[in-house]
């Protein structure tokens, strides 16, 4: 079979698969949610300071927070039928438009963090691995530790107080100089200076695992036969790491880098905060805060689809590096 | 006599514990074929990779020297051994199945090695490469070229590997058992072609295998190894005629050309009783403890290679007088 048409299909498989799955996590999290004590209306009245049990009641009606429970559910379910992901009572906009506009934030910088992550961890591990039990490898091994302990948090911090307050090199908060009014490259130049602090706090907890990993499997593709193959043409150490070794050792790592990919978005909920950086993350920490759960929802489902684009991605991209994987 | 291609000499490769392979010395002329015979652990795929200098890490070249085309290989710099893997010597493996890069195509494992050593271009590496399968008998070479090797059997997958040791036309192939691990009815086809890129390609052949039988029909000179050391060296027909060394002819007895039909793994060595591992460490001759005509001196050290005929060198007092009376007799009668 063609590779193109290997991909095709590894493609159409994973995508059927993802529709129970969507529906599965829409169910539960809806549950879920109504397990949790009080709602928007009780947050939005306790933040008024004097409403009364008619408004309290009044809001409910109009957000259909008195209905029953599966019709609230079958309402929302209705909802997403139509691509709709319903009306939010605190922002008093539909939320799709909420989540539409913090969801750039949030890409952005999980996938710059994951870039980062994956480039300098495999970097490392491939150096690692090249000079296995010698001092870079060492070296590296400690701080990779260092990385894998220090809480995502602590780190961002201590990078604010270095290189903003110390330095002053970096920005400390925000995605953006308000109000420079930046076109093209400038814009670009400067909204990466807001990225590189955040996205790198994000990063490092991977890049340890990554680097971990990449060695791991560096060390243990080099013992296989066709390496020595590849030796025994006249290959240079190099050429034979990067030709023969890396591709099949990236295996490993592409699987557990996209299964990574749900567990960013928990840490970006951190980073946002430390970094006033407005995403999805933290309009999730506020929506639980304030129990706007349309919101929360809404963010949820959009969550498990970048997980399972995410699977689907590595599905794809196994599929790519490794001929052996075939279409089950 | 011309200049041998290989030339080795007292080779000794040493692990920090042990020397798997001891004062060994062959040649191999230009164009010839030469087996290295010998039971499994007996240092065949050492000597080999020490050829190659694709030693394992814990071993080292502690002594010999290996002189191939005039320059020795011991002392060579890394990177010009570099240049000459792949290009004036070339290895195939034992294990076919593992020996190719699992996500590499296996016109593009070809195309590697072409575009390393001959500077060909991308297209001028395809279509040489879609060559050397068809010579080694793949069919439809120009759609095999961008197949997986997990999609190929061990003897296509053997052929590839030979397809690539040969395809920058090297000078020497040591081919280190390239059948042990297929099919009885693959490996005839294997060793023949082989011996058709040996002619065609005008290449030195070192033929490394634990079955005599086997090379008998495709080797011009034999060489047996016994636990690291030669025990025997002669030309194939002469071994085969008159095998001199006590363990040679127990190989012999053994070996399924000779003794029916019986597949040389069943039949392995049954006739020398023991096994290799018996072979002490200490001085005198490794084979005594299952030699069935040992006398106690062969205990005091390690019988030197004697000569019985220009070509025939044989590590073993015992026999050599005996052949020696065979030799003289036969001088007699002429
Ligand atoms: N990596 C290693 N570390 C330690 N000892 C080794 C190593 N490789 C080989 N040896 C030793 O060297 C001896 C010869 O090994 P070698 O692989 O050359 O044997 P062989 O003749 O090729 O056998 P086979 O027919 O099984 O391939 C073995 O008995 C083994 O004990
Ligand atoms: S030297 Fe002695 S022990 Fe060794 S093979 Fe000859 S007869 Fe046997
Ligand atoms: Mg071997």
């Amino acid at each position: 079979m063609s590779s193109i048409g290997r991909l095709a299909k590894t493609f159409r498989r994973t995508a059927l698969q993802a529709i129970p799955t969507v529906i599965g996590i829409v169910v539960i999290n809806f549950l879920l949610l109504q397990l949790a004590p009080g709602d928007a209306a009780d947050v939005l009245a306790g933040e008024s300071g004097s409403a009364t049990m008619e408004t309290v009641a009044a809001l409910r009606a109009r957000f259909g927070l008195d209905q029953p429970v599966l019709v609230q559910l079958v309402a929302y379910l209705d909802n997403l039928a139509h691509f709709s992901l319903g009306f939010s009572p605190r922002y008093n906009l539909p939320v799709a438009e909420i989540i539409g506009q913090r969801l750039p934030g949030t890409l952005s910088l999980m996938l710059t963090a994951l870039a980062i992550a994956i480039v300098i961890g495999i970097s490392a591990g491939v150096v690692m691995a090249s000079f296995s039990s010698r001092w870079p490898d060492r070296v590296i091994s400690i701080v990779a530790i260092l990385f894998y302990s220090i809480p995502g948090f602590w780190i961002g911090l201590m990078l604010i107080v270095l290189f903003s307050v110390k330095l002053g090199w970096l920005p400390s908060g925000g995605s953006e100089t308000i109000g420079a009014g930046l076109t093209g490259a400038g814009a670009l130049l400067d909204k990466l200076r807001y990225m590189i602090l955040p996205a790198t706090s994000l990063a490092l907890f991977y890049v340890a695992i990554y680097a971990r990993l990449a060695r791991a499997a560096m060390l243990e593709v080099n013992t296989r036969d066709f390496v020595r193959t590849a030796a025994a043409k006249g290959l240079s150490p190099l050429s034979i790491t990067l030709r023969h070794v890396l591709r099949n050792a990236l295996l490993p790592v592409t699987t557990v880098a996209g299964m990574h990919l749900g567990g960013l978005l928990g840490g970006a909920v951190v980073v946002e905060t430390v970094y006033s950086w407005p995403g999805l993350g933290r309009l999730a920490f506020e929506a639980v805060m304030s129990r706007d759960f349309s919101i929360l929802l809404g963010v949820l489902l959009l969550s498990s689809f970048v997980v399972i684009i995410a699977n689907m991605m590595v599905d794809l991209l196994q599929a790519w590096l490794d001929p052996r994987i075939e279409v089950r | 006599m011309a200049k041998a291609l290989l030339d080795v000499r007292n080779l000794t490769i040493s692990f920090p514990d042990s020397s798997p392979v001891r004062e060994l010395s062959f040649t191999a002329n230009e164009g010839e074929t030469v087996a290295i015979v010998g039971e499994s652990g007996s240092g065949k795929s050492l000597t080999a990779l020490s050829l190659m200098r694709l030693l394992p890490n814990a071993a080292r070249i502690s002594s010999g020297s290996i002189t191939f085309a005039g320059t020795d290989l011991v002392s060579l710099p890394d990177r010009d051994m570099r240049h000459h893997r792949g290009r004036d010597i070339a290895m195939v493996f034992q294990e076919p199945m593992t020996s190719l890069n699992p996500v590499m195509t296996i016109g593009g494992q070809i195309s590697e090695v072409l575009r390393l050593h001959s500077g060909f271009s991308a297209r001028q590496a395809r279509s040489r490469a879609i060559e050397m399968l068809d010579l080694a008998r793949i069919p439809e070479p120009a759609r095999q070229y961008d197949e997986y090797p997990h999609r190929l059997s061990g003897g296509m997958r053997q052929r590839v590997m030979i397809a690539i040791a040969a395809a920058c036309q090297p000078k020497l192939l040591i081919a280190d058992e390239p059948t042990t691990a297929l099919d009885v009815t693959i490996q005839a086809q294997i060793l023949d072609l082989l011996d058709r890129l040996r002619r065609e390609l005008r290449l030195s052949l070192l033929l490394i295998t634990h079955d005599l039988g086997v090379v008998g029909q495709w080797a011009d000179r034999v060489v047996v190894m016994y636990a690291g050391r030669k025990v025997e060296e002669a030309p194939a027909d002469e071994l085969f005629a008159r095998p001199l060394h006590p363990y040679t002819r127990g190989l012999l007895a053994a070996s399924p050309r000779l003794n029916g039909d019986r597949h040389y793994r069943e039949a392995a060595l049954t006739e020398i009783h023991g096994s290799i591992a018996s072979a002490s460490r200490e001085s005198g001759c490794p084979f005594l403890p299952r030699c069935p005509i040992g006398i106690p001196t062969c205990r005091a050290r390690f019988p030197d290679l004697l000569t019985a005929s220009a070509a025939r060198h044989v590590a073993c007092p015992v026999t050599i007088v005996e052949e020696r009376s065979h030799g003289a007799a036969v001088g007699i009668r002429a």
